[in-house]
């Protein structure tokens, strides 16, 4: 009876190593995180590997054990008690220490990643990320220009309740947005995260960052993305923040750095009149300009990467 | 035993009152535990209800049936519901009937006070439910109640920090009466390290549940003031700070997530002994083992935390004695194995469902250790993944380590064996309906699905659709049990004083059912000696 389950749980676990090993990232029955687009992200999915092989190791051992004693050891089978067998210091002395030792492995490469994260300086870019129930508002620090994000028209209208419309007909449904983030490959970029409502948190998984906007603080980010990965990528907010907080996309559109600075450039001069006209009002500031920004992303009409 | 003959004699005079009133009355350590299971049952089902809510409004994309307030109160009150609702008042149901019945004890040792800890909860859950019903609806802000949402909350939200205030009061209650009488009304002859396992740890949840409950009162408190009379524990705009919130609350709740399933542990310490007709491996290092949990349990608590944006050195802290929990926790697992091992082993139900704890219960820990590794965690935190790892470590850990323990000793509640073929039915659908349930959420979640969304992107349909299948089966499942207590209940074949051949403890040395008053004469040396387990 019992190896019927374990048998269950092994194949499952099977077809899911299997098919860990095609690099189907944001396909339909995708089983394994992204590797994602900068060296961070990829060491963070390289120790999640490592993690995950070691639990599956120490998997097959474990319930290897408990398996042959459901079988070997059964009563049915004519097994004798050993009423005896109640302790054994060196087996426990050893099932103690060999997970000391194991746990001091994966904390070494864990410890110098988490570093490695924590290393905030020589940014080239500062933006500054303000959560909004429900949207993103991003400010490029420095030349001025920001960009309201939100969920984009079609994928609003599809996910009214009884909309009737297809959720499969709309192209990344609940994953798009109205104006992209843009932003450079290869240059370190520094985000400032903060929040005006509630708590909610910035999630791109190609980046491997997770970080909480929260009112009244300001957190800090960093990315460096891959010169070759220039495209698409999308994340959600990650921290529940009411209503609306599974209709809050992320989207990264990253450009080469020449193409990035020309971007910078069409948006200064195109929100420099608006800023002249309605200064300094932080959340309604990126309302005018986003219909400029619109015009400028319209022209790139991101067939998505994904 | 000469047991039987002094036992009937004390019931001759001494029968409880009948209707209504013996239950609201009572002070006896059974009736009280029958209520609190019975209690328990009912907000499993109603916990279970609102998750069918949210599987099928999850089982394709796209909105269909509940608005996305309304889902995030289903997501906020079920977990509300099952941990404080089902979950906690299991294990106290259970620590009622067993704990006296296992150290030897006529009954609690504040029995006044027992009654009082268990009909608050009714009140508690009336006034929690009754938020569906006010304007702004029912709680939404997630049982984390993390402000400044949590204050966006309506009507029903002063109503829910109440309920949660009464739950606070009726646990510390249960905790302190657990404390009093395992310390001082053992039988003579049952000292601390002859307890069985399910006793010690208990005693440890007590002391966890003493110590965090007022925090957690604590907290919600400060919500409730900064909400309605202008303090600002927690406004960043008045000078307090949002995230202490977070570290309070998770002081609360690392612990109490031990509170959940220590009891269970100590469940599977003696179910499998029984069932492997031998004793414990290692008893000693089992109650060390818990006793250590219990420790890091309050030094672990930001590693739900983890992208709040701590410094550098707080991220390592808990990094590093989050990990160390693995090796208790090992320890736990190995020496329930060491027990297996050159054992007899059989399969009835109790043990079915301890295997099954011990299977799943292991891969709620992996995923556990995964979720320790600070880095690799900013990109689970609050994805599918973590609400897989949870729900494996609750469901078919907790929730089948208390399933495990009612069909064990529920022989000895109604004197009456249950119906094995429905008990086998009962796990194999539940142990087969809750990976199927549960076990994609981990593939969900690393693929990137975020928690408490009531709609995803189309990516994410095919599992969520076989999540949603295994919960409705996994829900349909659960209709058995009670079915199968019911039966129980009114007939059966007669129990034996020992309902199973490999048991060994004091509550086989009395009658099944148990006589409404046991031990009022503790127990002989001869019984201690006959239900001594190691």
């Amino acid at each position: 009876m019992k190896m019927k389950k374990s048998g269950l749980l092994l194949s499952g676990l099977a077809t899911a190593l299997l098919t860990m090993v095609a690099p189907t990232a944001q396909a339909a029955w995708a089983l394994n995180m992204t590797q994602g687009i900068s060296a961070i992200s990829r060491n963070i999915y390289s120790l999640h590997m490592m993690v995950f092989w070691v639990c599956v190791v120490l998997a097959v051992l474990v319930f290897g054990v408990m398996i042959y004693s459901l079988v070997r050891f059964r009563k049915s089978q004519g097994a004798v008690p050993d009423t005896s067998l109640v302790h054994n210091t060196k087996a426990e002395i050893i099932w103690t220490a060999i997970p000391i030792a194991i746990l001091v492995v994966m904390a070494v490469p864990a410890t110098r990643t988490l570093i490695e994260t924590d290393d905030a300086t020589k940014t080239e870019l500062t933006i500054r990320v303000t959560g909004y129930q429900w949207k993103w508002g991003y400010e490029y620090v420095g030349s001025g220009v920001t960009v309201l994000s939100t969920l984009d028209r079609d994928s609003n209208l599809a996910r009214q309740l009884g909309s009737g419309i297809d959720p499969n007909s709309v192209p990344n449904y609940l994953l798009n947005v109205d104006h992209p983030l843009v932003v450079p490959a290869d240059t370190k970029v520094r985000l400032l995260l903060s929040a005006q409502d509630v708590i909610h948190s910035w999630w791109v998984p190609a980046l491997a960052i997770k970080k909480d906007a929260i009112p009244g603080f300001v957190n800090e980010a960093w990315f460096k993305i891959d010169a070759a990965n220039t495209g698409l990528y999308r994340g959600q907010c990650a921290e529940l923040c009411g209503r609306d907080h599974g209709f809050m996309p992320i989207v990264i559109d990253v450009r080469s750095k020449a193409d990035f600075e020309a971007w910078l450039r069409t948006q200064k001069a195109l929100q420099q009149p608006a800023e002249a006209a309605a200064p300094a009002n932080a959340a309604p500031a990126g309302a005018a300009p986003a219909s400029a920004a619109n015009a400028a992303a319209a022209v790139r009409a991101a067939p998505a990467r994904s | 035993m000469a047991y039987t003959e002094t036992a009937d004699a004390h019931d001759h005079h001494d029968h409880p009152p009948a209707g209504i009133w013996r239950w609201l009355s009572t002070t006896n350590h059974k009736d009280i535990g029958t209520l609190y299971l019975v209690f328990s049952c009912i907000m499993f089902f109603v916990g279970g209800l609102m998750a069918m809510v949210i599987r099928l409004e999850l089982f394709k994309p796209g909105m269909q049936f509940v608005d996305p307030a309304f889902f995030n109160s289903m997501t906020t009150v079920h977990a509300l519901a099952m941990i404080f609702g089902a979950v906690m008042p299991a294990w106290v149901g259970l620590a009622n009937w067993m704990i006296p019945l296992q150290v030897g004890a006529p009954d609690m040792a504040l029995p006044r006070m027992n009654n009082f800890s268990f009909w608050l909860l009714p009140f508690a859950f009336t006034l929690l439910l009754i938020g569906f019903f006010v304007p702004g609806g029912a709680p939404a802000g997630g049982w984390t109640l993390y402000p400044p949402l949590v204050l966006q909350g309506g009507d029903s939200f002063p109503m829910a920090i109440f309920a949660i205030h009464l739950m606070g009061a009726s646990s510390i209650m249960g905790a302190i009466n657990v404390i009093v009488t395992i310390m001082n009304m053992r039988a003579p002859g049952i000292t601390l390290l002859r307890m069985p396992l399910f006793v010690w740890t208990w005693l440890i949840t007590a002391y966890l549940l003493i110590l965090v409950m007022p925090v957690l009162a604590g907290s919600v408190t400060m919500l409730l003031t900064d909400h309605f009379f202008g303090t600002s524990f927690f406004s960043a705009s008045g000078g307090g700070d949002p995230v202490m919130f977070q570290h309070i609350f998770w002081f609360f709740g690392h612990p109490e997530v031990y509170i959940l399933i220590l009891p269970a542990f100590g469940i599977v310490s003696e179910v499998i002994p029984t069932f492997s007709r031998k004793p414990l491996f290692g008893y000693e290092a089992m109650v060390y083992a818990t006793a250590s949990i219990a420790f890091l349990s309050f030094i672990v608590w930001a590693h739900h935390m983890f992208t709040v944006g701590m410094p550098l050195a707080g991220e390592l802290f808990f990094m590093l004695s989050t990990m160390l929990i693995a090796i208790p926790t090992g320890v736990k697992v190995f020496n329930w194995t060491a027990t297996m091992w050159r054992g007899s082993l059989s399969f009835e139900p109790p043990m079915l469902f301890a295997l099954a704890f011990l299977f799943l219960f292991t891969i709620g820990g992996f995923s556990g250790l995964m979720l320790a590794i600070a880095p690799a965690d900013f990109q689970y935190q609050d994805t599918y993944f973590v609400v897989a790892h949870f729900h494996y470590v609750l469901v078919p850990g907790a929730i089948f380590g208390i399933m495990a323990g009612v069909y064990y000793w529920l022989p000895k509640w109604t004197g009456h064996m249950y119906s094995q073929a429905l008990g086998k039915w009962h796990f194999w659908l539940s142990a087969i309906f809750v990976n199927v349930l549960f076990f994609p959420q981990h593939f969900l979640g690393l693929a990137g699905m975020p928690r408490r969304i009531p709609d995803y992107a189309t990516q994410f349909a095919d599992w969520n659709m076989v999540s949603s299948l295994g919960g409705f089966g996994f829900g349909l499942s659960q209709l058995l049990f009670p079915i199968l207590i019911w039966k129980c209940i009114r007939g059966g074949e007669k129990a034996p004083n020992q309902v199973w051949e490999g048991a060994h403890g004091l509550e086989w040395e009395v009658p099944s059912p148990a006589p409404y008053h046991t031990w009022q004469d503790p127990p002989t040396p001869a019984q201690i000696a006959h239900g001594a387990e190691h």
